[in-house]
């Protein structure tokens, strides 16, 4: 029988990892001090409070203590990632005007594609800068602003800025929180003005690109009454051998009775730790749509959390995470009701093969003010081979008894029936089992929208291809 | 005999340890219809299972040809794109796979070519009304939630869109309604009109039966083919059940 004998570190990823020589202007020193802070405060241009801000989170940092439970991330030397690299290019707002080198990557990663596909708006991230940044015409015309967050802070939206950057999540919520706060470069600012509906996604692309660089890439979404959005984030790093630190920040304003789909696929190098925070609040009759695809890295700690503020703000969660050899992806979502009537459906499926594990953790919680509120989950694990784990911790904090919540676990293999009734209908053996966790991933794909659903597919079949022979 | 499609010669299998055939002969030739009868447990199924080649079960002796090939050195897809189908009796549910991407990638490898998607639908809807099949459950996960009945029909709308030169059908007529019957044997009529296919059909009634033409029947005791004849032998034991022949085994 012929077999497609392929290892996915050393053959399928040269798809994603290729990486430019570094030609980078400007790179500043390993191990982080005040006046590194400082420097990338004056490099940046960033308003008084702003500079503030960095030291001020720096000084928590440097007092706060390391994350203590899930996986272990000992093999991040903070002192050897070089937390800013800038490429050789300023913002961009043709695709012709891009440096070549970099327009070549991204042309590999397929973003050109996905902009004719008729997406709003390309904002890509080459290293911490963002090179590339495109508003459709008829977009901006709605009033919607979608911007690199540097220049928001000094426009007629710094007032906004000011007053949403790091409330969600504060430099004290955690280590990494923190070191976000004092180093964060790049990222997305956008605001959906009252009433106003976004008909097509905007997009952004993450990448990283130098040997031992972190990212910090901080992403602030404000999505005003009545107005609808959905917003993509993708993601893919070159492989390394140096430890990669991922350290973005997400924070996502939903007003009342408005409507915001976030949608991620995340595929980072398999040496990279990925410690990403992601925070959603939604007000009265808010809907908050989470869709994630959570591949690549060595560690991940992944838990979008959404405070439900308003009477009937409803949240959805539908992700999956895909952990292969090497990998502890550590990943769920946690969710606070906090008002009447609000309600929470999750669905989270995971993946393991080759010793790979992925665990599902996640926090329900329901104040005294949840009086009428919803909770319901659902978790399947499917297990590829005997040798790889899958855990869920599912964590419930209930302080009202006129609450409903729910949670059900399950843990399943491909059965050796399945895959002979495939091919007996003359599938390959790999093929029925690609197809069989394609299958597995189905309520995760269909929800993203059409390219990003096929590359999310030819993800599970170059992992899978891996576990071949 | 016509040509010759299928031979087994000899053969024994074993599951889990256990020998359940036990030296079966049979030859099939192109465009016949051969019946297997025979008391629960006596391993008809097994035998279908052996053909397919499903690693549950061992080939501990003997010889099957396919074609004029040696079936057993091929993986089940290999047998399968040769041109060998068996209906499941219980056909098994892959969620998140729709009926249609399933049929049209099982085509796609029978015949070798990328399916034309448009003809290929057509194609499927037709033989899903001959089948009595809401065409709603193309769109449907394979297997997922069908009843019993809309399994077996979805086993022969497989089999008409795969055009297999041989195919085995499982207890394909059992647990269905008298209609349903009627629709499935309609759809195995469908597939006796190609006189280049073979068909072995295993089944306890004779009603699937009394509406296709039967060439040979085989009883099965107890792992061993212990009487042959053609179609009357179904209404004898249709009248007088297998006591006759189970000393026989
Ligand atoms: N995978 C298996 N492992 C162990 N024993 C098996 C296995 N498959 C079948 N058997 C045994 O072999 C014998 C024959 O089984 P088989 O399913 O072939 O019978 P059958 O003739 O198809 O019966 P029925 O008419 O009930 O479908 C039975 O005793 C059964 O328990
Ligand atoms: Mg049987």
């Amino acid at each position: 029988m012929e077999k497609e004998k392929t290892y996915v570190e050393d053959v399928d990823r040269e798809l994603y990892d290729f990486r430019n020589a570094e030609k980078d202007v400007w790179k500043v020193g390993e191990g982080l001090t005040p006046a590194i802070v400082e420097t990338i405060s004056r490099e940046k241009n960033d308003p008084e409070w702003m500079r503030a801000f960095r030291l001020k989170s720096l000084d928590i940092y440097n007092r706060t203590e390391m994350v203590d439970w899930g996986p272990d991330i000992e093999g991040l030397d903070m002192d050897n990632i070089v937390t800013y690299v800038r490429p050789n290019t300023k913002m961009n707002v043709d695709w012709a005007d891009v440096p070549e080198e970099i327009r070549d990557t991204f042309e590999r990663l397929g973003i050109p594609q996905a902009e004719r596909a008729s997406l709003a708006g390309v904002g890509a991230q080459y290293d911490s800068e963002l090179v590339y940044h495109n508003v459709r015409e008829e977009v901006a015309a709605m009033g919607v602003v979608y911007t690199d967050l540097e220049s928001a802070m000094h426009g007629p939206y710094g007032d906004m800025i000011h007053d949403h950057f790091m409330k969600l999540v504060p430099p004290t919520d955690h280590k990494f929180a923190a070191l976000h706060g004092a180093v964060w470069s790049g990222g997305s600012f956008v605001y959906v003005p009252p009433g106003v509906t976004v008909e097509i996604p905007l997009q952004s692309y993450f990448r990283l690109n130098a040997p031992g660089a972190g990212q910090f890439e901080h992403t602030l979404i404000i999505v005003d009454e009545g107005a609808n959005l959905h917003f993509i984030e993708g993601c893919s790093a070159p492989k390394y051998n140096v430890a990669n630190l991922h350290a973005g920040c997400v924070e996502l304003y939903v007003a009342k009775n408005a409507k915001l789909r976030y949608s991620t696929i995340e595929n980072w190098s398999k040496n990279m730790y990925n410690l990403n925070t992601k925070r959603a609040r939604i007000e009265e009759g808010g809907v908050m749509e989470w869709v994630s695809g959570s591949f690549g890295s060595h560690v991940s700690y992944l838990y979008p959390m959404t405070l439900l503020t308003g009477e009937g703000a409803r949240m959805t969660y539908t992700g999956i995470t895909f952990a292969g050899a090497g990998q502890n992806l550590d990943t769920g979502m946690k969710v606070v009701h906090s008002a009447p009537k609000t309600s929470s459906a999750i669905t989270a499926k995971s993946i393991s093969k080759d010793g790979g594990i992925s665990t599902y953790r996640s926090a329900v919680v329901m104040t005294e003010k949840a009086a009428g509120s919803k909770s319901s989950a659902s978790c399947e694990s499917l297990m590829l081979d005997d040798i790889s784990r899958s855990d869920t911790i599912p964590a419930m904090d209930i302080r009202t008894s006129q609450a409903d919540v729910g949670h059900e676990a399950k843990i399943g293999r491909i059965s050796d029936d399945a895959i002979f009734y495939l091919m007996s209908r003359g599938i390959p053996e790999a093929d029925a089992r690609a197809m069989i966790v394609s299958g597995f991933a189905d309520s995760v794909s269909k929800e993203l929208p059409l390219e990003y659903a096929v590359e999310m597919n030819n993800l599970i079949r170059l992992e899978m291809k891996g576990s071949i022979g | 005999m016509s040509e010759e499609l299928l031979k087994i010669e000899d053969l024994s299998v074993s599951a889990d340890e256990k020998s359940i055939l036990r030296g079966v002969d049979l030859a099939v030739g192109r465009g016949e219809t051969h019946v297997i009868l025979g008391p629960n447990g006596a391993g008809k199924s097994t035998l279908g299972n052996a053909i397919m080649g499903s690693p549950a079960y061992t080939v501990t002796g003997g010889r099957i040809t396919f074609l004029g090939g040696d079936l057993l050195e091929k993986a089940v897809n290999e047998r399968a794109r040769d041109g060998i189908f068996m209906s499941f009796q219980n056909p098994l549910e892959v969620p998140g796979l729709s009926l249609t991407n399933f049929i049209r990638s099982a085509v796609e490898m029978r015949t070798g070519q990328k399916v034309r998607f448009f003809p290929f639908r057509k194609e499927l809807l037709r033989a899903m009304e001959l089948l009595d099949m809401d065409p709603s459950y193309a769109d449907r996960d394979l297997n997922v939630g069908f009843s019993g009945g809309e399994k077996k029909k979805a086993e022969i709308l497989q089999l008409l869109m795969l055009k297999p030169s041989l195919a085995i059908l499982d207890e394909t007529d059992s647990g269905l309604d008298v209609d349903a019957v009627r629709t499935v044997s309609r759809g195995v009529r469908e597939f006796q009109k190609d006189r280049e296919s073979a068909l072995i059909i295993i089944t306890h009634n004779a009603g699937i039966l009394s509406s296709l033409h039967v060439d040979r029947v085989h009883i099965l005791v107890d792992g061993r083919i212990v009487a042959e004849g053609d179609g009357s032998l179904v209404d004898e034991i249709s009248r007088n059940g297998f006591a006759a022949y189970e000393n026989k085994a």
